[in-house]
C-alpha cells in the first residue's frame, strides 16, 4: 500500500470524528468551533500542553506496541491494562527498596522489575493459549480483572502506606528526571524521561519484528499460522513469546507514572490506557514506527479532553476514540481490497 | 432455596447475553460486543423508564438501544467488512464513552442516575429468558432461517450459491443478538432501580465464555451461564457471611471459572468453520 493510501484511512478517521464530536459538543449546547479551537490551543498551544500530550503519550505507545506486536502474530492482546498494572505495582515496590542503589543501575532496576511483572501476567495468557487452546482474547480481559483485584488486595494487605490508597514514594535514585531537564520551556509538565525509553522501544520493535529471525517468524505466524508450521517455526513458542514480550512492554509503560511522575503506585492510575493501547495499534496499523504518531493523536485527545471539560464533559473523547478505531478499522478493510484487486 | 433462586436470578443477564452471541456467532460473526451491548441496554431501560415513568416502555427503550449497538457491529464488519475484534472492542470503548458522556448530559452526574420506575420482581426476565432459550434453539435448528444462518457461519460461499444473502442474514442474526442482551442489560438497570457507571462490569465477557463453554448452542450455553451465576452468587454470599476469606479474592471467582471453562474442560470446543471471516459478495 502506498504512503498516500496509508494516510486516506486516518484523515477520513479524523474527519469523522470530527464529525460526531461537533455532533456530540451541540448536544451539550456548545459551539464546535470554539471547543475544538480550546482543544488545539491547550495541548499544542503552549509548551505546558505540549509536556502533558507527551506524557500521556508515553504510556500510550507502550500499551500501543503490546497490542500491535502480538498482532503481527495473529494474536489479539487484550490484556495491557492489567500487564501495566502489575508492572506498574512491581516497580513501585521495587523502587522504594533501591536507596542504596546508585542512580543508573536503580533505574534500570525498576524498568526491569516493570517489564519481568508484565511478561509474566502476560505469560499466563501466553501458557493458557499454547497449553489448553484458550483464546488470548478473552483469557487477556478476565486477566485484567484479576489483576484489578490481585493488587486491591496486595495493596491493601501489606503494601500501601497506612490510611493511604498508594505504595511508599519511590527512592530517589530510582526516580527518572523530568523532561524539563534537557528543554526547561517544559518545566511544571509532568513529562519525564519515561518518554525516551518508549521512543527507543518503538524503535527496538521495528528492528525486532523487521530486521531479526523471531520478527521474521513471528510476522509468518500471523500471516499464515499453517504455511509457517510447514517451515518449521514453532508455533507454540512463537505464541508464547510474542504475549510475553507484550507483557513486557505493557509493564514498563507504567514507568511514567510510577517513575517519572508520582512517584508512587496508585490504584485506577491507568485510566484505560491499555483498552487505549488497541486504538493506537489499530491507527498505527500494527507498525511499531507508527505508534508514536499515534499515541501522540490519542494523547493530544486525552489532554485535550481534560482542558475541554469544562465545556463539555471530557468523556467526550472516549467516543470519538472508539470513533476513530471503527472508522479506521472499516478504512483499512476497504482500502486494503480495492488494494488487492 | 432462597440461594438457587439468587443464582437463577443472577443468571438472567449472562444467559440472554450469551444467546444472543450464540445466535451472532453461529452465523459466522465474532461478537466481543455483548459486554457494551448490556451497558447500553441497562443505560436505555434507566433513561427510558425515567422519562417515561414506565417500566415496560423503558424496557423496550433498554432493547433497542441493544440492537441499535450490534447494528453499528454488524454494518461495521459485515457491510464494510472491517475486523470483527476490532470492530466489537471498539463498540464496547464506544457503549462506555456514551453513556458516561449522557450520564452527565442527562442527570449531571459520573457515577448513577436517579431512581426509575422498574419491577420489583425477576420473574418477568426470568419468563422472557426462558422463552428466549427455547426460541433460540428453536430458531436455529427448526426454522428456514436457522439452518441458513448456521450456513452462513459454516460456508458462506456454499449458501451464497443456493441464493442466500448472506451479509443481510447475519445482520438480522446482530440485531438479535443486540436485543436480547440489550434486554439482559435492561435487568441489570432494573435490579438496582438505577444506572450505574459500567454495570455491566464484565459480564459480557463472561457470557462469551458460557456461550463458548456450550459449544455455540443456546442451551447448554444457558445451562453454562447457571455456573457462572452460581460463582456470582457464592461471591456474594461469602462476602456476606464474613468468612474470614478475602473480598478481592472472592471477587475472582467468576473471571477464575471463565479461565477454567475457556481450558476445555468438556473437550475442545470448536467453532463455526466460518467464524470471524467476512463474506465477499463476487
Amino acid at each position: 500500500m502506498t504512503m498516500r493510501r496509508a494516510l486516506l484511512g486516518p484523515l477520513g478517521a479524523l474527519l469523522v470524528a470530527t464529525a460526531v464530536g461537533s455532533l456530540l459538543v451541540l448536544a451539550y449546547g456548545q459551539a464546535p468551533a470554539q471547543v475544538w479551537m480550546l482543544l488545539l490551543r491547550g495541548t499544542w498551544g503552549n509548551a505546558y500542553g505540549i509536556g502533558q500530550v507527551l506524557y500521556k503519550a508515553t504510556p500510550l505507545m507502550c500499551a500501543g506496541l503490546a497490542v500491535a506486536l502480538p498482532l503481527r502474530a495473529g494474536l489479539f492482546n487484550i490484556g495491557a491494562e492489567g500487564q501495566l498494572t502489575v508492572g506498574a505495582l512491581a516497580a513501585a515496590v521495587v523502587g522504594a527498596h533501591a536507596a542504596r542503589l546508585p542512580a543508573p543501575l536503580a533505574i534500570l532496576l525498576v524498568i526491569a522489575a516493570a517489564a519481568l511483572a508484565g511478561g509474566a501476567w502476560a505469560s499466563i495468557a501466553g501458557g493458557l493459549r499454547t497449553r489448553f487452546g484458550a483464546h488470548e482474547v478473552i483469557t487477556t480481559i478476565m486477566l485484567n480483572f484479576l489483576a484489578a483485584a490481585l493488587v486491591n488486595w496486595l495493596g491493601t494487605r501489606w503494601l500501601y502506606l497506612r490510611e493511604a490508597q498508594h505504595t511508599a514514594e519511590l527512592a530517589a535514585s530510582a526516580r527518572l528526571p523530568r523532561l524539563a531537564v534537557l528543554a526547561s520551556a517544559l518545566h511544571g509538565s509532568a513529562a519525564s524521561l519515561a518518554l525516551l525509553v518508549a521512543l527507543a522501544l518503538c524503535g527496538a520493535a521495528a528492528w525486532l519484528l523487521f530486521r531479526t529471525r523471531l520478527g521474521f517468524e513471528m510476522r509468518a505466524v500471523g500471516l499464515s499460522p499453517l504455511a509457517a508450521e510447514t517451515a518449521h517455526i514453532a508455533l507454540g513458542r512463537t505464541t508464547f513469546v510474542a504475549l510475553a514480550l507484550a507483557g513486557a512492554l505493557a509493564g514498563v509503560g507504567s514507568i511514567a507514572f510510577v517513575q517519572g511522575y508520582k512517584y508512587y503506585f496508585e490504584e485506577g492510575f491507568t485510566g484505560g490506557v491499555g483498552y487505549m493501547g488497541i486504538a493506537v495499534a489499530v491507527l498505527a496499523r500494527n507498525h511499531p514506527l507508527a505508534i508514536i504518531p499515534a499515541a501522540l493523536f490519542f494523547g493530544t485527545l486525552s489532554q485535550g479532553g481534560l482542558v475541554v471539560n469544562f465545556l463539555v464533559p471530557k468523556e467526550m473523547v472516549d467516543v470519538l476514540q472508539a470513533v476513530v478505531i471503527v472508522a479506521v478499522a472499516v478504512a483499512s478493510a476497504q482500502l486494503g481490497r480495492r488494494g488487492r484487486a | 432455596m432462597s440461594f438457587l433462586l439468587q443464582v437463577v436470578r443472577i443468571t438472567i443477564p449472562y444467559a440472554l447475553a450469551a444467546l444472543g452471541g450464540a445466535l451472532s456467532e453461529r452465523g459466522g460473526v465474532i461478537n466481543i460486543a455483548l459486554e457494551g451491548t448490556l451497558l447500553v441496554g441497562a443505560f436505555g431501560g434507566a433513561v427510558g423508564a425515567y422519562y417515561t415513568h414506565n417500566a415496560l416502555l423503558g424496557l423496550l427503550c433498554g432493547i433497542g438501544a441493544g440492537a441499535a449497538l450490534q447494528l453499528v457491529h454488524g454494518l461495521a464488519c459485515v457491510r464494510w467488512k472491517a475486523d470483527q475484534i476490532v470492530s466489537g472492542l471498539a463498540a464496547n470503548l464506544l457503549a462506555l464513552g456514551a453513556t458516561r458522556f449522557f450520564l452527565k448530559l442527562c442527570f449531571d452526574s459520573t457515577a448513577n442516575s436517579p431512581r426509575i420506575a422498574a419491577w420489583r420482581t425477576s420473574a418477568p426476565f426470568l419468563i422472557m429468558a426462558l422463552a428466549a432459550a427455547f426460541l433460540a434453539h428453536g430458531l436455529l435448528y427448526g426454522t428456514r432461517f436457522g439452518l441458513r444462518l448456521r450456513a452462513c457461519g459454516e460456508h458462506p460461499e456454499a449458501a451464497r450459491t443456493l441464493g442466500v444473502q448472506v451479509a443481510r442474514v447475519r445482520l438480522a442474526a446482530v440485531a438479535l443478538a443486540g436485543a436480547l442482551a440489550g434486554l439482559g442489560g435492561v435487568w441489570l438497570a432494573f435490579d438496582q432501580h438505577k444506572f450505574v457507571d459500567n454495570m455491566s462490569a464484565g459480564r459480557g465477557y463472561v457470557a462469551l465464555a458460557a456461550m463458548i463453554f456450550g459449544k455455540w448452542r443456546p442451551l447448554p450455553a444457558c445451562a453454562a451461564c447457571l455456573l457462572f451465576g452460581l460463582a456470582e452468587a457464592a461471591q456474594i454470599g461469602l462476602q456476606a457471611s464474613g468468612i474470614g476469606l478475602p473480598t478481592q479474592l472472592v471477587q475472582m471467582l467468576p473471571y477464575l471459572m471463565t479461565i477454567l471453562a475457556l481450558t476445555g474442560g468438556g473437550g475442545r470446543a470448536r467453532g463455526p468453520a466460518a467464524l470471524g471471516t467476512p463474506y465477499e459478495a463476487e
